[in-house]
């Protein structure tokens, strides 16, 4: 008895070397950290794995893939970090400024590509965004506010006073609030900031903006967008225009918004992802800002929140929801 | 799993041991269930990232955000023995007023420490690569702070902050100032929590406000899987439990991420970790009755 389970125990041993070892030696291997589970990561992630399946790479077929999500815990992200530097793959990308933060801390010699990650520099992740240097680079996800702010303009024209939600607890908001508060005032209008420190607070944070401001612009802020139709709620109630920084937004009833899908970002990744399996140094590559944006208009958040948008704006839609 | 993955895990369970015994000093020496921890965990993060981005001392800094998880929990002590505010609440109260503190502290939500100069530089300077330094500086300082604690808690002082845990009125007929015991205690608690905050900032990297997720579960965890583990009848092996319950939490996660093999994504995770826990509390209780039988027969 003893003998026979020796020997199934050396038997699946013997499996599981000779297929892993075949698998290692001509594969490449992707291995992906994310912070979280969440729809715009996620949409990061499969953006990834689609330019690599484009290219031929799949799973099984040329593509060994780890995931790994820290589900929200910052020790697990460590540990993943660590799972990964032991691993020694091809290429780690870290979706999310913390899981990059310490895959960076873990490892200096395995390519590391970061997505979703609004500031870059300020999180240490590279030195210089034009010249990384190191064995770091990546996409961020910083919004074009400049461009946000004109479009804020050119549906509300007469808007001087411009309100804006968001959690103070997230770094990407706290850095996007700031950069409002330089771009606004240069199209004259003065900004009006609502905290709203878990999704619960949105609607009160809202409401304090009423009879204070003529628009209302939300940022791409974890906390305030998974309450959105509480601040559609409000604007449709006193018809303050709302705009959105991301475009999906705009389905849940937001008049506008001029946003960059967060698959496109992944795909942006991957593309970088490949340049690095082909043999390209992350060092080498510059840190890459969204290049794709799309404007979304709807037709029934306009006329509820009481603004009408121009014909050329909505010729101008990518997509228009009636 | 890899020898960097193992060894990594060793590393934030030794790191999370600081925790464990900072809980073992408020849940079980004090019986104070305190959930401040969510709370001083960052706290000790924020307060030792700021500091050395701005050129302090990276010992100085860790030392002062040990102090800053001493005001935490002694904020927490006096709204329970002064305004006599439920222990429970009193420390939620904490909990949540630090969440907004930290966040004045480091004036964002993220204070990034890659490439700076930390408590762990010097190891740089070890002729071994530093997933093995760190562990093993990180295994003599939790030694140390087990010894000083078991140390304490045999003092006349800590034997009458046990007193304070065990039987608050029988304590204080024995003049003991339960008050004040309960004031030092938690300070010492939430001190080791911040302490452990601190650390963890500088060998991930970065201070992040959302550290503190999950501290207690963790931290309560480790306690109590550690006396499932070890007869803790005595304080020393009772804070050798809070060493081994980390460790063995932290391996069960390390197990967790490389269980891909047998089906499992990532999603399951926090699943995995329940299970392996779960068994390695159950799994050396089995073995006894089994041995029994043997003797006997």
């Amino acid at each position: 008895m003893n003998t026979m389970r020796l020997g199934i125990a050396a038997l699946a041993a013997a499996v599981s070397l000779n297929v892993s070892g075949l698998a290692w030696a001509a594969d490449k291997h992707v291995a992906v950290t994310q912070i979280v589970e969440h729809p715009a990561l996620d949409a990061v992630r499969k953006g990834v794995k689609d330019v690599l399946a484009e290219a031929g790479l799949t799973e099984g077929n040329g593509l060994k893939w780890s995931f790994e999500s820290a589900q929200g815990n910052a020790a697990t992200a460590a540990q993943i970090a660590k799972k990964f530097a032991g691993d020694a793959p091809d290429v780690i990308v870290a979706i999310a400024t913390p899981s990059a933060q310490t895959v960076v801390a873990t490892t200096s010699t395995i390519p590391v590509v970061f997505s979703a990650v609004t500031d870059p520099v300020g999180a240490k992740l590279v030195a210089d965004a034009m010249h990384p240097g190191a064995n770091v680079t990546g996409v961020t996800d910083m919004t074009p506010i400049a461009a946000h702010m004109a479009l804020v303009k050119r549906i509300v024209p007469n808007a001087t006073r411009l309100g804006v939600i968001s959690n103070p607890g997230e770094a990407n908001s706290v850095s996007l609030v700031s950069l409002i508060e330089v771009e606004a005032p240069k199209l004259g209008m003065s900004v009006v900031v609502a905290a709203a420190t878990k999704s619960g607070d949105v609607l009160a944070a809202a409401r304090s903006l009423v009879g204070k401001v003529d628009a209302i612009y939300i940022p791409t802020d974890n906390t305030v967008v998974s309450a959105f139709e509480a601040v559609v709620k409000v604007g449709n109630e006193a018809s303050i225009p709302v705009l959105a920084g991301d475009t999906d937004s705009v389905k849940r009833g937001a008049v506008a918004a001029a946003g960059f899908d967060y698959y496109d970002v992944g795909r942006q990744t991957g593309k970088m992802v490949m340049k690095i399996l082909d043999g390209a140094n992350p060092g080498d590559m510059p840190v890459e800002g969204v290049a794709k944006s799309d404007l979304f208009v709807n037709l029934s958040a306009a006329k509820a929140q009481g603004v009408t948008l121009s014909g050329d704006l909505i010729a101008e839609a990518k997509e228009v929801i009636q | 799993m890899s020898q960097i993955a193992f060894l990594g895990a060793i590393e934030v369970g030794l790191l999370f041991a600081l925790v464990a015994l900072g809980v073992y000093l408020s849940f079980r020496v004090l019986q104070f269930p305190d959930l401040t921890v969510d709370g001083s965990f960052p706290l000790g993060a924020a307060v030792c990232a700021s500091m050395i981005v701005a050129g302090a001392d990276p010992y100085l800094a860790s030392l002062v955000a040990a102090l800053a998880g001493a005001g935490a929990g002694m904020v927490t002590a006096w709204l329970n023995v002064r305004l006599k505010i439920l222990h429970l609440l009193a420390s939620i109260l904490t909990m949540i007023a630090l969440y907004s503190i930290n966040l004045r502290i480091m004036g964002r939500p993220n204070v990034a420490l890659l490439g700076e100069k930390t408590v762990f530089t010097p190891l740089e300077a070890l002729n071994m690569p530093s997933y093995v330094a760190l562990p093993i500086a990180l295994a003599i300082l939790v030694l140390g702070v087990k010894l000083s604690l078991d140390w304490f808690l045999n003092s006349e002082v800590g034997l009458a902050m046990r007193a304070t845990g065990v039987n608050p009125r029988m304590a204080r007929a024995q003049g003991i100032h339960t008050d004040r015991y309960i004031l030092g205690g938690m300070a010492l608690s939430n001190a080791l929590v911040a302490f452990a905050g601190a650390l963890f900032a500088q060998s991930q990297g970065a201070a992040d406000v959302t550290l503190g997720v999950g501290v207690i579960v963790v931290g309560l965890a480790a306690v109590i899987g550690g006396e499932a583990l070890i007869n803790t009848r005595a304080v020393w092996r009772a804070t050798f439990a809070c060493i081994i319950g980390s460790i063995v939490y932290r391996l069960a996660v390390a197990g967790a991420l490389n269980a891909d093999l047998l089906g499992l994504q990532a999603q399951d995770l926090n699943l995995i970790t329940a299970v392996l826990v779960t068994l390695a509390m159950v799994l050396p209780g089995v073995r006894i009755p089994f041995r029994k039988k043997g003797s006997t027969s």
